[in-house]
């Protein structure tokens, strides 16, 4: 009884313990900003407006993500080709961009004066105007559609493939395929990537200004932005962070509640055959939806580079110590990272409630400003705020990494913990010994992925908390941004480039490492 | 024998640096970077002063004024350098600042008199397009045209703020009018000044909102004659940066000897070619090659700061409401 005890225990309480400390973490931020807020605050109609708008693009952009990368998904998983690594690790790709230059290699293709508006011009139409909900969307489907993909991929690989092997033998056609296998697969995986991708969607607001054309298309992170900058206004900032986390954290129980109870089976790790996909049809429709998602995501992406190979001689050598800067600051947050993210991956896959995932969707829903601003207010008293500028932003991106790493990893946790809870106890493995014979070879595809993710997104970080940046100790993306603040567009887009490369570099170092043990 | 020589050396070391007296300058971001005025100014004034001048970069000039707003009193800054006159009545309301002593022949086109914050430098707002397009004489011509412009949110940047108060000081109550008949003209607006040039660049927009001094940074950085600033015949609103000395600061004579340097030749020369701004005493050596092909306005327009805030929530909910058709 001991023994089993305190095997539970590890998980049992450290899983809540981490999970938990994402929620003080930015309560105590909260309270911190409150503290020095003067009340009362005003929420009129203009706000209701902002909020609606708000949710609706995020709710759109969320449907437009998952709709578009379930059928790209599910080409990826059932076909081989050349090349099909290079495009997998490519949809890490959008996500890490700065959302300048995102949006830049965007508008080179579906901008008025962007290559689709030239082809359309051969043929005498007016050019392309995607400024309006319409960008937004676009905008948010082009950062956000890879990361579903990706995120549904691993569903479509979690089914053993002695299932398929099995529907061959029996001669199911794809329909009931379908039904039996991928369907319920589906249910599980699809709300949740949703739900991470309206939350990330409800944050955003430079794309949301940029590509909505107005102030139409404000969002509440704006209003925030505002607040805090202009207006100085603490208790409004507090109030409406207070309410992007609910409407995030609303949505997120939402999403995470209606996922069905589970009912794995487990396998053998076969490499993946389909029987059922060998028709012409379902080729030709594959090769119709990757073609598709390549395009769509490689073209802007080619834009971004083209314009910055002509920047990457004119960098000055500051860009340098920045991109040294950064990767270390992406290697910090990893790091930190996984260990926060193992033992709330390991709480939620034994626990029977998904609900309690949406606790770490709140450190993506929670405003990096009021975040920063919080720990400000919380630090300056008592020590130079530039002192713990590297733990901070170490800290604040691992806390904006955590949802998807938890998102990524625990599925595959739950399985394990399936498959093998059993096993587990006969042979009394707990503590260090059970991750490493048990948990951590059946994650590490995953791992790998959350790890490339995480160390990806804090190279393309701009310095989540510039308060407590250090003018001497710039990172990538600030660098960059002072240069395209100076006319430096050249050198900007040289920037940009490198910070590509690298983000994309480490990436593609943890994500090899992951799918190494695949093969 | 050998430790105590050492921590004794170390002890006279840090004495001497303990000595040399430090002046702290908070001020954003893009005029401490390598290729902006921070380095040399840096360079100029230490060699005159015998401390040690540390600039602390905080975002942008609104970034700037929450962040003293944020630490208060306790403030390690000495000045503030880099807020613009729409926001100086706010830095004012929060009695942290004191008194300046500064007296120069400033060149601005409008008088100061402001006794808290010195002006360093200043520009015009324009719309910068390309030099072989024919530009609109006036915003009524803008706002009739089909060009396609490219501003900045004013609830996030100082330029769109700027513009805001341009359009206010022009039109006084007719700039809702003239908003809602540019409304088709705004191609988008962006969270700030990078965005919308670089849109401009892409050639996503015919025009975008800027400074009458841009197309000398394409002239005389990169010998690229092909950008203009379109001259308005109903004047060109100002942006005027000053700097200011905060009361709690440590080290107020020196602050003060910061403030009258910034007016002198020695710091003035600095800002043209990298802070790309007129400075706000020409020096003796006069502009560099180039600044004459500028457009100078007619007219220049300027609120005050009280006016500025007063006419600041208005003119947003005008601009707002007529763009949110």
């Amino acid at each position: 009884m001991a023994r089993r005890a305190r095997s539970v225990t590890v998980a049992a309480l450290g899983g809540p313990l981490a999970a938990g400390s994402v929620f003080v973490l930015i309560l105590v931020a909260l309270l911190a900003v409150m503290s020095r807020a003067d009340w009362p605050v005003t929420f009129g109609a203009a706000d209701w407006a902002v909020l609606r708008f708000t949710v609706w693009q995020a709710v759109l952009s969320a449907l437009c993500s998952v709709v578009f990368a379930i059928p790209v998904a599910r080409a990826l998983a059932r076909r081989q080709f050349v090349g099909r690594t290079f495009l997998v690790t490519l949809l890490g790709a959008p996500f890490i961009l700065p959302v300048i230059v995102a949006v830049l290699g965007i508008l080179a293709v579906f901008g008025r004066a962007g290559w689709v508006s030239e082809l359309l011009g051969l043929f005498g139409l007016p050019p392309l105007s995607i400024y309006g909900l319409e960008g937004v969307v676009l905008a948010h489907v082009f950062f956000n559609m890879p990361l579903a993909t990706r995120l549904i991929l691993q569903g479509w690989q979690a089914i053993p493939s002695e299932q398929y092997r099995l529907a061959g033998q029996l001669g199911l056609p794809p329909r009931t395929v379908f039904q039996t296998l991928e369907w319920p697969m589906l249910r599980q995986v699809v709300p949740g990537a949703a739900a991470l991708v309206f939350v990330i969607c409800l944050t955003s607001f430079a794309v949301a200004l940029t590509l909505g054309g107005g102030p139409r298309a404000t969002t509440i992170e704006l209003a925030i932005y505002q607040a805090f900058r202009f207006d100085f206004d603490l208790g409004r900032a507090a109030i409406l962070s207070l309410v992007q986390l609910v409407v995030a954290g609303t949505a997120a129980v939402l999403a995470l509640w209606i996922l069905p109870p589970l009912v794995l089976q487990s396998g053998l790790d076969r490499p993946l055959q389909r029987w059922d996909a060998r028709g012409a049809p379902c080729r030709v429709l594959d090769a119709i939806w990757i073609g598709l998602a390549a395009l769509f995501l490689l073209l802007p992406l080619s834009a971004v580079i083209l314009s910055g190979l002509i920047g990457l001689f004119d960098m000055p050598i500051s860009v340098w110590t920045a991109a040294w800067t950064s990767l270390w600051v992406g290697m910090l947050s990893t790091g930190l990272l996984i260990l926060w993210a193992l033992p709330v991956a390991a709480w939620l896959g034994q626990t029977k409630r998904g609900g309690a995932e949406a606790i770490t969707l709140l450190g993506l829903a929670a405003s990096p400003l009021m975040i920063g601003t919080g720990w400000f207010i919380m630090i300056y008293p008592f020590a130079s705020p530039q002192a713990f500028a590297m733990p901070v932003t170490a800290v604040v991106n691992a806390l904006v990494a955590l949802p998807f790493a938890v998102r990524i990893l625990v599925p595959g946790m739950r399985q394990s913990f399936t498959d093998y809870s059993r096993l587990n106890q006969a042979l009394g493995l707990r503590g260090w010994p059970l991750w490493r014979i048990v948990l951590l070879p059946r994650i590490r595809a995953r791992l790998g992925f959350a790890a490339g993710l995480t160390a990806a997104m804090s190279v393309g970080d701009l310095g989540v908390v510039t308060l407590f940046a250090d003018p001497d100790v710039a990172t990538l993306p600030l660098q960059m941004y002072r240069l395209m603040g100076s006319y430096r567009t050249d050198a900007a887009a040289g920037a940009a480039l490198l910070l590509l490369v690298l983000a994309l570099g480490m990436f593609w170092i943890c994500d090899y490492w992951g799918r190494y043990a695949e093969t | 024998m050998k430790y105590l020589m050492t921590t004794a050396a170390m002890l006279s070391a840090s004495a001497a640096w303990a000595e040399t007296p430090v002046l702290t300058v908070y001020t954003y971001d893009s005029f401490v970077s390598d290729w902006g005025p921070g380095p040399a100014v840096e360079a100029a004034f230490e060699a005159t002063c015998d401390c040690d001048l540390q600039f602390v970069a905080a975002g942008d000039g609104a970034a700037l004024l929450a962040r003293i707003k944020l630490e208060g009193a306790r403030s390690d800054a000495d000045v503030l350098l880099g807020i613009d006159t729409n926001l100086v009545a706010a830095a004012k309301e929060t009695g942290l600042f004191a008194p300046h002593s500064v007296t120069a022949d400033y060149t601005l086109p409008i008088e100061w008199n402001d006794d808290t914050f010195a002006p360093y430098d200043w520009g015009y707002f324009a719309f910068v397009h390309n030099a072989d397009m024919d530009a609109p004489a006036n915003f009524r011509d803008l706002a009739a045209s089909d060009l396609k412009i490219a501003i900045q949110d004013p609830r996030s940047s100082t330029p769109g703020l700027g513009l805001l108060m341009w359009v206010k000081a022009a039109y006084g109550d007719d700039a809702a009018g003239l908003w809602a008949d540019l409304s088709d003209n705004v191609l988008t607006v962006t969270k700030g000044w990078s965005e919308s040039y670089g849109l401009f660049l892409e050639g996503e927009a015919d025009m975008v909102l800027s400074y009458t001094t841009s197309p000398a940074y394409h002239l005389i950085a990169e010998e690229d004659a092909s950008k203009a600033a379109a001259a308005f015949d109903e004047g060109h609103y100002m942006q005027v940066e000053v700097a200011g000395k905060l009361a709690a600061t440590d080290q107020p004579e020196l602050a003060d000897a910061f403030l009258s340097f910034m007016v002198t030749d020695a710091f003035q020369s600095i800002i043209p070619t990298t802070n790309w701004m007129y400075p706000a005493v020409t020096p003796a050596s006069g502009l560099p090659d180039g600044f004459e092909t500028l457009i100078t306005p007619e007219k220049a327009l300027l609120l005050s700061p009280e006016d500025a805030a007063a006419a600041r929530d208005e003119a947003l909910a005008e601009w707002r409401d007529a763009l949110a058709q």
